[in-house]
């Protein structure tokens, strides 16, 4: 599903190179679910993002289900990100002025679904992720993780390939945590592949493959049994 | 354009503008104010030009006034220096030779004493032809003008100026049936006139004048067949000031006058007079276009500036929906149209606010008397407000341009990592 090869990475801070990623070669099969560790500064969150298409690379070679991601205008790339990945955000990113319905919409209204189907797919994930009776509320009506349920629902929504986590739990306690994780882990299940970027090993816990960054460079690979989030709710 | 239509769309944008009303009503105003002013600057232009153009309403402003004057140049065996006299002879050459003419009316005049019973004064009179009333704005307040019987006849009726009434008349008397004396010879009034295109009260002289039979005039007074005065109009589709040269080659012609005699006959243009007139409207109406125009302007530049800040505010949620898919297009458009939204919403307030004033000036103005008033009917027509709306459009699109790039310059990445 994704394959990365000799991926190199740098920023400009003035008139200093800082590279942050040096050399990652990283391929994530369908139905994988993987999390990313790694300390601040490691490059978790820039591998992530050019995972995402939000970022560039500058070196190496990035296959995303076969397709070569080079280059893109802004506009294939949104396309792109459309129709192959959905986002979670730590700070869940909702629009605040739009219904969960809305929010859970957008994706779809960008591509150009019509209205009534995409209230009937909208409604399908709220269900999804517990939501449906929220369906009408604005999200500063919602909890955190009620917040992070509908930015799940919605990173469902255009029913990508890959989704994409950055620190999801990161703004939760860990009781909501662990009920975000559980519906990761149900998604997974049904066949969805995850990436999520965290620091929390527990949260690493409960992925079925672990990955560890450090210095920009990938420093450990393996994979585990997963914990249960329902174990713990 | 069909995604103009969508109401997904519409809702976004109405959606944005609503989550801070109060600044978008003083971004608004801006734009209100300036197409306020505008309309009403054009309207103001347009009344005066109705006013002023109501005063010359019963004109015929294509017409040429021609005289004799005392030749400049020696021709044909004739001196320089010499005094002439126009007669009905020119009248008849002039019909025939010079096509496009509607009236030649020819017009004899001296000041005398007018005696009426008791009061007497030196007054203007004027022997004028039937077809002369189609030339001038005149107005008869009382019985009738000069027609064609009494020239045939040459009758001794006198049509007197309404200003001379007050000169000649006890207060109530009867005018119309009465006689005056012009020269000791009794001439019976049939009508009072007043002339309309001559402002107000003010210009008395000119509305204490004598009409009466041009026949009887050069009969009684001994005129011969002279002729002081052409009053000549030309035809609807023809320009009088073109046809002047012809006029006047047949009258140098006719009275020997070297064709490089410019001085010999004297000539007055009302028509490019008029044209003058036009052309001060004309300039008018662009002035008051112009800085309306500009006011707006800054009124839209005030769009522009806080749809920048707008899209800084939002920011975030522009990386949000570029990371959900929206394409630099579909962002740019909204921002776009969120600007000619606003620019034409405040634009059609301003208009609707400004006719609404206009409406209750018009109602007031109603009631004054046409002929003393400067500005009537001040409005605007639809076709220039159908202008007005499309000139919004572009100015809407013009304060979004700079915003909606902008919005789409940062990296989503970036602009999402914004707080």
């Amino acid at each position: 599903m994704i394959e990365i090869k000799d991926l190199y990475k740098s920023y400009q801070m003035g008139k200093n190179v800082l590279p942050v990623l040096k050399g990652i070669n990283f391929s994530v099969q369908k139905g994988e679910m993987v999390s990313i560790m790694g300390s601040s500064g490691s490059g978790k969150s820039t591998l992530l993002n050019i995972i995402g298409i939000l970022d560039e690379l500058d070196q190496g070679t990035y296959h995303l289900d076969g397709l070569e991601v080079k280059n893109l205008n802004e506009k294939i790339a949104a396309q792109y990100r459309n129709k192959f990945l959905g986002f979670i955000f730590q700070s869940f990113n909702l629009i605040n002025y739009k219904t969960a319905i809305d929010n859970v919409s957008l994706p779809l209204y960008y591509q150009g679904v019509s209205r009534k189907e995409r209230e009937e797919r909208s409604l399908y994930y709220l269900e999804k992720v517990g939501l449906a009776k929220w369906a009408h509320h604005l999200p500063n009506e919602l909890s955190g993780g009620q917040k992070q349920r509908v930015a799940i629902a919605r990173a469902l929504a255009s029913d990508p390939k890959v989704l994409l986590a950055d620190e999801p739990t990161g703004a939760l306690d860990t009781k909501t945590s662990y009920e975000v994780m559980e519906i990761l882990q149900k998604i997974n299940n049904e066949g969805k592949t995850i990436i999520i970027v965290t620091h929390e090993p527990d949260i690493a816990q409960m992925t079925k493959r672990n990955v560890e960054l450090r210095d920009g460079i990938m420093i450990s690979d393996k994979r585990i049994e997963p914990v249960l989030a329902k174990d713990y709710v | 354009m069909s995604s103009m239509m969508n109401r997904d769309l519409w809702k976004e944008i109405l959606a944005s503008l609503k989550s801070n009303v109060l600044r978008t009503m003083v971004t608004a105003f801006g734009v209100f104010w300036g197409i306020f002013i505008m309309v009403l600057l054009l309207a103001a232009s347009r009344g005066f030009e109705t006013g002023i153009k109501h005063k010359f309403s019963g004109i015929a402003t294509n017409s040429l006034f021609v005289w004799a004057q005392k030749t400049s140049m020696e021709y044909q065996g004739m001196p320089k220096n010499r005094w002439y006299r126009f007669n009905l002879k020119d009248e008849q050459a002039i019909k025939e030779n010079v096509k496009g003419l509607k009236v030649v009316s020819p017009r004899n005049d001296f000041n005398t004493n007018i005696v009426h019973g008791l009061k007497s004064g030196s007054f203007n009179v004027e022997g004028n032809t039937a077809q002369f009333l189609t030339q001038i704005a005149i107005k008869l307040t009382q019985g009738r003008y000069v027609n064609q019987e009494d020239i045939d006849q040459k009758r001794k009726v006198a049509v007197l100026g309404w200003a001379l009434i007050d000169e000649l008349y006890e207060k109530d008397e009867p005018v119309i049936g009465s006689y005056i004396q012009i020269k000791g010879v009794n001439f019976k009034v049939v009508g009072v006139y007043k002339d309309t295109s001559i402002e107000g009260n003010n210009n008395v002289q000119a509305q204490q004048k004598i009409h009466i039979p041009f026949n009887t005039f050069s009969q009684v007074f001994n005129m011969a067949d002279q002729v002081n005065y052409f009053f000549i109009t030309a035809e609807d589709g023809q320009s009088v000031s073109k046809l002047k040269e012809q006029i006047i080659d047949v009258l140098q012609k006719n009275h020997k006058i070297n064709p490089l005699d410019k001085r010999a006959i004297g000539n007055f243009d009302l028509n490019s007079q008029f044209e003058k007139f036009n052309l001060l409207f004309t300039t008018l109406t662009a002035v008051s276009f112009f800085v309306g125009l500009m006011i707006l302007l800054s009124g839209v530049i005030g769009i522009s500036n806080i749809m920048l800040i707008v899209i800084k505010e939002r920011t975030k949620e522009i990386g949000i929906r570029r990371a959900l898919g929206a394409t630099p297009y579909v962002i740019k458009k909204q921002i776009l149209l969120e600007s000619v939204f606003l620019t034409v919403l405040s634009g059609m307030g301003g208009i609707s606010f400004a006719t609404l004033l206009l409406s209750l000036v018009n109602i007031w103005i109603d009631g004054l008397d046409p002929f003393e008033i400067m500005v009537i009917n001040p409005t605007v027509s639809i076709s220039t407000v159908l202008l007005l709306f499309g000139i919004l459009i572009i100015f809407g699109l013009f304060a979004g341009m700079i915003p909606a790039r902008k919005a789409v310059k940062m990296k989503p990445i970036d602009a999402i990592r914004t707080e």
